[in-house]
């Protein structure tokens, strides 16, 4: 079955074009990597899915669970099992991390018919996933994000994931800024995540990541467009040669 | 029980003191019938402060002056069971608590209390029978008359109102809790006033309940005097949950001698037109001040936070924090003053006010100001106004938590700043709930402060906001 099905997507910002046409699908059980030069709308491709409004959605369509996704909130998205890793995860002073999930989870449940966690249920799945992202903190004084190194904040973005057990997850540039011990904690919480009924796309510049997570497919995103489609070697090949034979090639065309 | 009704206008209040002088005068001693006549010349000289003084800019009382109100000379006669009218929502909230009831103490069983450990609880009004050299050396030395026309026509009318002595080196474990209830069927104007005395190295918490009943329209015009002696500390929350027909204008002073400490909190949930002026003096060397408070208000409510901090002696602290959110037409002002006099040298002094406007139609003025007479100093003064982080918004939204329960979030992360100085833990959770409520437009007027009517109904919470 088809999870996300993008057909001829075209987006926006301030009459600027950033998506000229893109086509994507992905299959539940499937990891696509989304590589690309800077600037050339991978962050804006996952900013559209999770709903950020600043970007105007000019032509084509998104279906999620052959749903029209594009017509639905942001929160109804994440109670349908989108989940956003984001670049720049925000800082959020005096909203506590567990009441921000105990929200969230709330929230979830309630869209999905189940009943309400217990506190004791609650703090015993928060300790649970902070194992699994190696969160040693209390992150029951901590506010959202506040004072969070950056890795920590990565971390804080597959802790929220794995809280959340998404069906879709994009990962935008989580793997950024990373040392590569956290690189590895990252990318174990996502392969503890993976199962055959849901999805992942990994939106990285480094094949580096992709030793981890291991890709299905890889796409390479230039100027608003997936110009390039490919296996893992792909990713290989980037490393190496760079991006220019691929402008080379679309030159040539 | 003789009330007269009146527009208060200046000629007409004036007249109506003469007129009632021998009832209002009737227990005073000489100092203080001599203060209420020198109150008179300075209220017949100002008058009403106007909106072309800088200081009353903002506040608009033409239309709160215009009405009608009953004044009353005497106590009503029926001592009523305050636990008939209101009982404490605070559960294990362990206080001393003492009641004002359209502006009269109730006495309970005795118009003056005194505890084992010597701490005396009264009517104002009758400790200046019982105790009058404690309450002479204090009447009326800080509320200076001449400083607006509303503490010169308190002076002049005041006749009931809390006081509280601690005399020296006693700690008052359990707070004191004073409930101020408005509970008449008619239009009222009070003007309690209120004299609490701190003596060497005293320790006191106290809780000031300001709360209505009534649906009808009233004034209150009310001053607060502290004096807090070497050592003493005192913390002091002043909770306001008015209905929309209150207009109050309060005064509050605190005397501060040397290594003194004060804590207070204003935390205004609802009122029609509330403006508090608050005047802090660090007279001794060593004295520290802490100025809090937290507004939230929406629809036509006004509120005002006017915070005056005079640094006079040698290393004295203090530190300001406002915060405030404003809805629908809802408008507030802060003004923070900040003077540290020639002698003043190594103050500090902080002063911070935030703000967070809902809606466009909502409103705000910020003034924060220091004013610094010595050099070696160390002062900062800061105002924002802003909206919610709509980042922040997106953040929690794309988690699954829909737009009503985010902004409730992060109104509640903005306001808790404040609420977390609070430092009685009960306290503070009721304030924590309070404010969910507030926020979420649940805390109507009947849900009263930490009193309650008896219609009581289950509130229910999408978010659990206890600490887990």
């Amino acid at each position: 079955m088809s999870l996300l099905e993008i057909k001829n997507l075209k987006v926006s910002i301030n009459n600027k074009k950033i998506i000229k046409g893109l086509d994507l699908l992905v299959n539940a059980g499937e990891v696509h990597a989304i590589m690309g030069p800077n600037g050339t709308g991978k962050s804006t491709l996952a900013s559209v899915i999770a709903g950020r409004d600043v970007f105007i959605v000019t032509d084509g369509s998104i279906h999620y669970k052959d749903k029209d996704l594009l017509s639905m909130a942001v929160e109804d998205r994440s109670r349908e099992g989108i989940f956003l890793g984001f670049q720049y995860p925000v800082e959020i002073p005096g909203v506590s991390m567990t009441n921000f999930m105990k929200t969230a989870v709330d929230e979830h449940r309630k869209y999905n018919h189940l009943p309400a966690l217990t506190a004791v249920e609650f703090l015993r799945l928060m300790d649970e996933k902070k194992k699994m992202v190696e969160i040693q903190s209390n992150l029951t004084n901590r506010s959202v994000n506040e004072g969070f190194s950056g890795g920590e904040k990565k971390r804080n973005e597959i802790f929220q994931m794995s809280m959340l057990e998404p069906t879709l997850a994009i990962l935008d540039e989580t793997d950024s800024g990373l040392d590569i011990d956290a690189l590895k904690i990252v990318a174990n919480g996502v392969n503890k995540l993976r199962r055959a009924d849901n999805a992942f796309i990994v939106i990285t510049h480094y094949q580096r990541l992709l030793d981890y997570i291991i890709p299905d497919f890889v796409h390479v995103l230039f100027e608003g467009r997936i110009v390039k489609s490919g296996g893992k070697e792909l990713a290989y090949e980037l490393e190496s040669k760079g991006y220019d034979w691929i402008k080379q090639e679309l030159e040539n065309q | 029980m003789k009330a007269i009704a009146i527009v208060p206008e200046k000629e007409k209040i004036i007249r109506l003191f003469e007129e009632n002088k021998a009832e209002i005068c009737r227990n005073d001693s000489p100092y203080l019938t001599a203060l209420r006549l020198e109150a008179l010349q300075s209220f017949a000289l100002a008058g009403y402060p106007t909106q072309e003084l800088e200081e009353w800019r903002s506040t608009n009382l033409k239309d709160a002056l215009a009405e009608e109100y009953n004044f009353y000379f005497t106590p009503f006669e029926d001592d009523v069971d305050v636990k008939e009218i209101f009982r404490c929502e605070i559960h294990n909230f362990e206080t001393y608590l003492f009641s004002q009831l359209n502006g009269w103490y109730v006495y309970k069983q005795a118009p003056v209390t005194q505890l084992p450990n010597g701490v005396i609880v009264g009517s104002i009004a009758e400790v200046f029978r019982t105790h009058p050299e404690l309450v002479l050396e204090h009447y009326g030395k800080y509320a200076d008359v001449k400083n607006n026309g509303f503490i010169a026509l308190n002076t002049m009318f005041a006749q009931d109102g809390i006081f509280i002595y601690v005399p020296d080196n006693i700690v008052v474990e359990k707070p004191i809790q004073i409930v101020n209830i408005v509970n008449i069927s008619e239009n009222i104007f009070l003007q309690p006033r209120n004299l609490i005395v701190l003596g060497k190295n005293a320790k006191l918490t106290l809780v000031h309940c300001d709360d209505s009943i009534n649906h009808q329209k009233s004034f209150i015009n009310s001053i607060t005097e502290f004096f807090v002696d070497e050592g003493a500390e005192i913390d002091f929350y002043k909770l306001q949950n008015k209905d929309h027909l209150s207009n109050v204008i309060t005064n509050t002073f605190f005397h501060q001698k040397e290594n003194s400490k004060v804590n207070t909190n204003t935390l205004t949930f609802n009122g029609g037109l509330i403006r508090n002026e608050t005047r802090v003096c660090l007279c001794g060397r060593g004295a520290d001040a802490k100025v809090y408070g937290l507004y939230l208000m929406d629809k036509e409510q006004h509120i005002e936070n006017q915070i005056y901090i005079d640094h006079i002696a040698e290393d004295t602290s203090s530190y300001e924090l406002f915060k405030g959110i404003i809805d629908d037409n809802a408008s507030a002002v802060f003004n923070g003053h900040i003077q540290v006099h020639r002698d003043a040298q190594k103050t500090v002094a902080f002063l911070t006010n935030k703000n967070i406007l809902l809606t466009d139609s909502a409103h705000v003025s910020t003034k924060p100001f220091l004013e610094i007479y010595a050099d070696d100093v160390k002062c900062s003064h800061g105002a924002t106004v802003g909206q919610l982080d709509p980042e922040a918004l997106f953040y929690l939204k794309s988690r699954g938590i829909c737009e009503r329960n985010a902004k409730m979030l992060l109104m509640y992360a903005f306001g808790a700043e404040v609420a977390n100085k609070i430092t009685i833990d009960v306290l503070r959770d009721r304030i924590d709930n309070m404010m969910v409520m507030r926020l979420k437009g649940e805390l109507s007027i009947c849900d009263q402060c930490v009193v309650h009517c008896k219609q009581e109904e289950k509130l229910v919470f999408d978010i659990d906001m206890s600490k887990l």
